[in-house]
């Protein structure tokens, strides 16, 4: 993994891990229902046990993302969601909460704006980096030189199917953590979490990394333990999306609540 | 019809045809700076099998043969290059040439890709194809592909495609395909294509994703482009034997383009053959609802490869419009985009509203636009101006279907 002491994300995994315990991620789409509501359930997110929190941009064609995602995301971008909004929303969270916040987005809307003034923005707004569920290592040259020069954290995704020297290749590539994809799909709740994630976890450690978060059908306590016994984080989003379209703020409070008492593991280390 | 203008960068095309080197063939991944794989990781071993798979089919006879095979025996090619006499008349006297990939088997270009991916992925030990589809061509070709090799077949077709070529719903299900209808943003191709490719990600392991158009990651586009490469050979071939020379041009309709990629190819290293592409002007490119993305797109990524795409200020898609649905695609294959930049290949677009008024300068027959299986090749440009208008304004405007009306952000692209 490519060498910063600055890492924000990796940081705060590395104080979950302090505390005998995987990190919790939770992920929300900025401006949804709208971009004050936004900031205020990643607020109830870090202070119900997220250690780091994802904000997803709002995009016209998100094809990994299922149902849930994809309605919340429709939804933002009709109440007229702009995506600078997205840099208020990460500035809202860290300026009252220590948890690390990272954007996930697609790459077309980084590309639009300007990778490096993207980043800048983000830098200046508090946030760790991004994840980029479409963008892989090999198309990245301008996005690696910009988060060097910002000093931001660079999430790229690992999936059961990647081959050991692109698993290598992509590690190598990261900063932050690597994102562990648990199974061949889109974002959505399941009943299990697929037994391939284990291996690709191991496959990801292997492979060199320090810190391997795991995400994609993860929506209860149960596979929170599950994925926290071997994972140095748990990423949930579909579930929080609905908790946001069906409790709003004091749903997400509640479920994440829920969800962090699934992250020690047994027997608990120092 | 007007001849298009070319672009500043033509003198830099000619320049490269003069310094002796070729257009053709163009591997990717790249095409210029457009391509690539601006792709999910998932899918990544998928496209480097199918890549695999695909060099090493080209490189063998076997397959060539039995693409040959099929080409003749079951598309029915060669397609015929029908000289289209009383439209030359009309037009005032340029020799027109169409090429009728209409004629081949279910009744469009789209045949030729889909056999090609088709053999491809039983190579790959697949069981299963999915595809998307706009006016359903693509979908009727992969659903009878499917049905010949004896793989499952599932169609994408957005919502508002299906309602209009309902016919094409019928005949896919009829081959024994199933068609999923999508109710996704603008319920048109783009949303068919995110839909495909969430069911691909899913179902890789059994599953080959047939794209039909010369767009999408690599290898894609120079896949795509390699089975259309035959409607250029037979085209310039038989041009050849019909006139005993070159065209002056050639020119297609395009939506991804890859009909338009197909005819091009073969006549982009010959310097003397102008070549245009006709993109769909939807209500006219002033009123934003358009499918012009070369020529009023700017560089972007969807669907897997960098290339002209109409977006808005914050990089969402913009929804594109056309009445013909094979056109309504707001992005165009990387290789379009390469040849448009250089110059090789002059994208103009082109309205059914505005070529039916006089007071518009443009009078490019709206049937270009309106038909999903555009004849392909017009073997010689008509003139600048026209004896009559072409068609009879007041008969096509009653054919013309009213623009959808679907509430939309009016962003600028």
């Amino acid at each position: 993994m490519s060498e910063n002491t600055a890492s924000k994300a990796a940081a705060a995994i590395d104080r979950a891990k302090a505390e005998g315990r995987a990190a919790l991620i939770g992920y929300l789409p900025a401006g949804y229902p709208d971009v004050q509501a936004s900031i205020d359930a990643g607020i109830a997110l870090a202070r119900n046990g997220a250690d780091l929190i994802e904000i997803g941009i709002p995009y016209s064609d998100p094809v990994m993302d299922g149902p849930v995602i994809q309605a919340a995301t429709t939804e933002a971008i009709a109440n007229g969601f702009r995506v600078a909004s997205v840099f208020d929303v990460v500035a809202g969270i860290t300026a009252v909460t220590d948890a690390a916040v990272l954007v996930m987005t697609y790459w077309n809307p980084v590309m639009r704006m300007g990778v490096d003034e993207f980043s800048r923005r983000l830098a200046e707004a508090g946030g760790a980096g991004l994840i980029t569920p479409d963008l892989i290592p090999d198309e990245a040259a301008e996005w690696i030189e910009a988060s060097d020069k910002y000093g931001l954290d660079r999430v790229f995704l690992v999936a059961p199917s990647s081959t050991p020297e692109r698993l290598e290749m992509t590690v190598k590539a990261s900063r932050g953590f690597v994102y562990a994809v648990s199974i061949m799909g889109i974002t959505g709740t399941r009943q299990a979490v697929s037994g391939s994630a284990e291996k690709l976890v191991a496959d990801t450690h292997a492979a060199g990394a320090e810190r391997v978060c795991v995400g994609l059908g993860v929506s209860t306590p149960e596979h929170v333990r599950e994925i926290a016994a071997y994972a140095d984080g748990v990423i949930v989003g579909s579930a929080l999306v609905a908790a946001v379209r069906d409790g709003g703020v004091d749903a997400v409070g509640k479920l994440t609540k829920d969800l962090s008492a699934g992250l020690r593991r047994e027997p608990a280390q120092a | 019809m007007d001849a298009p203008t070319s672009k500043p960068e033509q003198n830099a095309a000619d320049a490269f045809l003069q310094g002796g080197a070729s257009l053709r063939n163009a591997s990717g991944p790249y095409f210029g700076s457009y391509g690539g794989r601006w792709m999910p990781e998932s899918l990544i071993a998928a496209l480097d099998e199918v890549q695999d798979t695909f060099e090493k089919a080209k490189a063998d006879p076997e397959f060539i043969a039995q693409l040959n095979d099929l080409n003749k025996n079951y598309s029915g090619r060669p397609s015929l290059l029908t000289e289209a006499k009383r439209f030359s008349q009309h037009a005032g006297g340029a020799r027109i040439f169409l090429k009728r990939e209409d004629l081949n088997h279910t009744g469009s270009h789209k045949i030729n890709n889909v056999l090609g991916q088709a053999l491809l992925a039983k190579r790959m030990g697949k069981t299963r194809v999915i595809a998307e589809t706009g006016a359903g061509q693509h979908g009727v070709a992969s659903a009878t592909a499917a049905a010949l090799l004896g793989l499952e077949c599932v169609v994408y077709m957005g919502a508002e495609d299906c309602r209009r070529q309902a016919l094409n719903v019928a005949r896919m299900q009829l081959l024994g395909a199933t068609v999923v209808p999508v109710t996704n943003g603008s319920q048109t191709l783009k949303d068919a294509i995110n839909d495909a490719l969430r069911d691909w990600v899913t179902n890789v392991e059994n599953t080959h994703y047939l794209l039909g158009t010369a767009a999408g990651a690599h290898p894609f586009p120079a896949m795509v482009r390699f089975f259309h490469e035959v409607i250029g050979e037979e085209a310039r071939a038989q041009i050849l034997e019909q006139t005993g020379k070159l065209p002056d041009a050639v020119c297609a309709c395009i939506g991804g383009g890859s009909n338009a990629i197909g005819l091009f190819h073969a006549f982009l290293d010959d310097s003397s053959v102008k070549i245009y592409g006709f993109e769909a002007g939807g209500d006219g490119v002033e009123t934003g609802r358009h499918a012009a993305a070369i020529t009023l797109g700017r560089p972007g990524v969807l669907h897997g490869a960098r290339s002209y795409l109409m977006q808005d200020e914050d990089g969402q898609t913009v929804e594109s419009h056309s009445i013909s649905a094979g056109l309504d695609y707001p992005s165009v294959g990387p290789e379009h985009s390469y040849l448009a930049d250089i110059g090789r290949v002059s994208c103009t677009p082109t309205s059914p509203i505005s070529a039916a008024s006089a007071t518009n300068p443009s009078r490019t027959p709206k049937r270009w636009t309106r038909s999903g299986s555009c004849a392909a090749l017009k073997a010689s440009c008509p003139p600048s101006s026209l004896p009559t208008p072409w068609p009879a304004p007041s008969r096509w405007a009653s054919a013309l279907p009213k623009a959808r009306q679907t509430p939309r952000r009016s962003r600028s692209s």
